[in-house]
């Protein structure tokens, strides 16, 4: 047979669509047949762990590095020494992990953090998280009498539970507030101002004195609706944020959000905030902020940790809660928002589900809880567990939380409907610091956003009692 | 006989073709397979919901105005890209002064072509980072150079003002294509014959009369692909976006690819993402046979 230019096409063509039955295809297919490994329950092992299973963690590898995570591995192995541990840190969770969700093969312990995490609301409505609530009824390790859910701090079980189901542990414990060097304050006389009159009195103080009262990341400017959310939730109490978590109509509107955003945006309108900050990201900002040539800086309690290589030895790093809106707040000044952060999941199809549990119970022992403050300067969500050696910003967020005591608060939008804050919020914000929008079109922005995610039929809704 | 050559052909044409097929086509048949599914990306299941994303996309006013963005690329970025090349290209090989030794480039021509080929060394990672911190505000070296010629007014806070962000990236789109560009026409000029420049330099012809009536005609293949090229380019652009400005302020500087990214890892909407990867595909496409058709021209006959 002579080779003529259709046999020569058909033998392509058969290559071609080899080539594509032999590609795979990316949706997966379904195997259900993975037992998860079962050990038995007793006072000893309340998890029912069995003793020589492997277990596999995915740490991302961000502010806090991985180091905390092996030392927390090493405590796991001295419990089961029979069970191989595999560790891996990456700083792309979705990139690295949501092919393996797609064919089960997850890790049994993620730590699903970072500016590539994977999107809760996705995890959640398809199903891909194993339900945490035998951890926390489970007996702490330090204490049999005593459950792991009773040593957490406040809000970390709310702020994991989607639908009634405690998915995910928010390791880190993050407090939100208004930093500031305590040398500088010290050095110029300056009070931190408890009111917000007080606070436009200072920041015009400061700006006499050759230094810019606030700087932002205008790239992040997310950041600054922190204080404009907590100062709404002071002055109006928590319903204000209630309703915002629930998308309610109108929530945005409330008259308490308004007042706060009109009370930020006075300080874009007199020329208290840094010139150019619109035009930074987070590093660039704080950078500026660590530097001196800023006064204050909206940022939760990791700004420490990040801030670590450029900070002067002498800086002093303070933090406050946002100033009272009016005499009349319905949470006193010390309120403040406090907030778990570093998410850890145990994939639904885990092959060691227990392991992956009891991991987080190891986690949260007093042990290893000290172990991973004094290591990387933040909270735990376990309550009292301290660092024996912390920074001065560490100080100064204990004596806050302290001070604080039962009037801590946040808000669920963010990890519900995480592009209404990332996205939405974000360029509300970006908009107002940069005075192209006044808080009036701030607060109606935000609305509207919140009602096209309300109107999506594709993402999945939360109630928050 | 017949059997081995059919041997030899088929040796070497399963290997490419099944990798072609593994890596290339099956991919795309995937995309458009699941363009047509709410699949979320992270578990087996999904379900068939026929042209629903497609009709979503068609009000998506996020995806339109990506989408226009793209185009403002589309028209300026080949356009713009190419007469810059051509412009440094001639300059580099027959821009010099005329002399007895004849056509030539300008002095320190060879110093130029590695000076201009050097951003398509560095990778779009790179490009991107420094980029942002040129246009950083306090500490930038755009600002900071405008500062110190007394032009403080001009300083501005770039990727933070939706009037700027966009533009600013397009900047960097168009500094780091330019240079291989330029190489690639002085390539092809280089096998231009020299008597062709000698004897319009005779009659007289200036330097544009010589670029625009012997380099452009002789040069259009060349051009003709780099066109194809830069349009594929144009309506890409998401590296590069999305490292200077994730597409911000707001959304002043989205482009589609950066839309299809978010969609799919940020919300977890494999699905509709496709369904924006294939209108992408498309579209791609038929800008390439768009422009493939317009700019067919006669051939030139050289030498």
């Amino acid at each position: 047979m002579g080779l003529t230019r259709r046999g020569l096409m058909t033998v392509a063509g058969a290559g071609t669509v080899g080539g594509t039955l032999l590609g795979g295809c990316a949706m997966g297919g379904g195997n259900d047949d993975s037992d998860s490994a079962e050990g038995d329950v007793n006072t000893a092992n309340p998890l029912g762990v069995k003793e020589d299973a492997p277990l596999e963690v995915v740490i991302f590898n961000g502010g806090f590095g991985e180091e905390y995570a092996k030392a927390h591995e090493a405590m796991y192995k001295e419990r089961y020494p029979k069970a191989e541990i595999k560790h891996s840190a990456t700083q792309k969770i979705q990139e690295a992990m949501q092919p393996r969700f797609v064919a089960g093969d997850v890790p049994d312990v993620l730590n699903n953090s970072g500016g590539f995490q994977i999107d809760f609301n996705g995890l959640v409505s398809q199903g891909s998280l194993a339900d945490l609530g035998p951890l926390l009824d489970a007996p702490t390790l330090d204490d049999p009498k005593v459950k792991v859910r009773d040593t957490l701090q406040p809000g970390i079980v709310e702020m994991g539970t989607y639908d009634g189901r405690f998915l995910s542990l928010n390791y880190a414990y993050s407090a939100y507030g208004i930093w500031y060097s305590a040398k500088l304050f010290a050095d110029k006389g300056w009070q931190y101002p408890r009111t917000w009159d007080a606070m436009i009195a200072l920041c015009k103080q400061i700006k006499a004195a050759g230094i810019a009262p606030w700087t932002y990341p205008g790239v992040h400017a997310r950041y600054m609706s922190w204080p404009i959310l907590a100062a709404a939730g002071k002055l109006g109490g928590l319903d204000v944020l209630k309703a915002i978590d629930n998308l309610e109509p109108n929530a945005w509107k409330h008259e308490a959000v308004r007042t706060a955003a009109d009370a930020f945006y006075q300080l874009a309108a007199d020329g208290l905030v840094q010139p150019g900050a619109e035009g930074m990201d987070h590093i660039q900002a704080q950078t500026e902020w660590s530097r001196g040539k800023a006064a204050f800086y909206s940022s939760g309690s990791w700004l420490e940790n990040e801030q670590k290589a450029v900070t002067p030895p002498d800086f002093r790093m303070a933090v406050s809660p946002v100033p009272s809106l009016s005499t009349g707040d319905r949470l006193p000044f010390e309120a403040i928002r406090g907030a778990g952060s570093e998410p850890f999941v145990v994939p639904a199809k885990a092959k060691n589900l227990r392991g992956g549990l009891e991991y987080l119970r190891v986690m949260l022992s007093k042990r290893g809880a000290s172990d991973f403050t004094t290591r990387v300067n933040s909270l735990t969500s376990v309550r009292g567990a301290t660092s024996s050696t912390p920074a001065p910003g560490l100080t100064s967020v204990t004596k806050l939380l302290d001070a604080a005591g039962t009037n801590t608060f946040t808000w669920l939008y963010n990890s519900y409907y995480r592009k209404l804050e990332r996205e939405f919020v974000n360029a509300a914000c970006a908009d107002m610091f940069a005075k192209r929008i006044n808080a009036q079109q701030f607060v109606d922005r935000c609305q509207q956003a919140a009602d096209e995610i309300a109107r999506d039929s594709s993402v999945k809704k939360y109630k928050r009692a | 006989m017949a059997r081995g050559r059919w041997l030899f052909i088929v040796t070497f044409l399963v290997p490419p073709l099944l990798l072609y097929g593994v890596f290339v086509v099956s991919p795309y048949a995937q995309a458009f397979q699941i363009s047509a599914t709410d699949w979320g990306g992270l578990s087996p299941e999904y379900e068939f919901v026929g042209l629903d994303n497609f009709r979503r996309l068609l009000d998506d006013g996020y995806f339109w105005n990506a989408l226009r963005h793209n185009a403002v690329l589309l028209a300026l970025l080949p356009v713009v890209t190419i007469v810059l090349g051509l412009v440094l290209a001639s300059m580099l090989n027959v821009g010099g002064r005329r002399d007895r030794v004849g056509v030539h480039g300008v002095r320190g021509a060879p110093v130029y072509r590695i000076v201009y080929f050097f951003p398509q060394v560095l990778s779009v990672a790179v490009i991107g980072v420094l980029w942002k911190e040129m246009y950083a505000p306090n500490t930038g070296v755009v600002n900071g150079t405008l500062r110190a010629v007394g032009l403080d007014g001009l300083a501005k806070p770039w990727l933070g003002d939706p009037r700027f962000a966009f533009w600013c990236v397009a900047v960097v789109l168009l500094w780091s294509n330019v240079g291989f560009y330029v190489v690639l026409f002085s390539a092809a000029m280089q096998s231009l014959p020299r008597d062709i420049y000698e004897a319009a330099l005779l009659d007289g012809a200036g330097r544009v009369t010589t670029l625009v009536r012997v380099t452009v005609p002789l040069l259009w293949d060349t051009i003709q692909v780099a066109w194809v090229y830069l349009a594929i380019l144009a309506i890409d652009g998401f590296a590069v976006v999305q490292i200077v400005s994730d597409g911000g302020p707001g959304y002043a500087s989205d482009v589609v690819g950066l839309r299809l990214y978010k969609t799919a890892f940020n919300e977890s909407q494999f699905g509709y993402a496709s369904a924006i990867g294939v209108a992408m595909f498309f579209l791609t496409l038929s800008v390439a046979a768009a422009f493939l058709r317009v700019t067919r021209r006669e051939k030139v006959e050289a030498g």
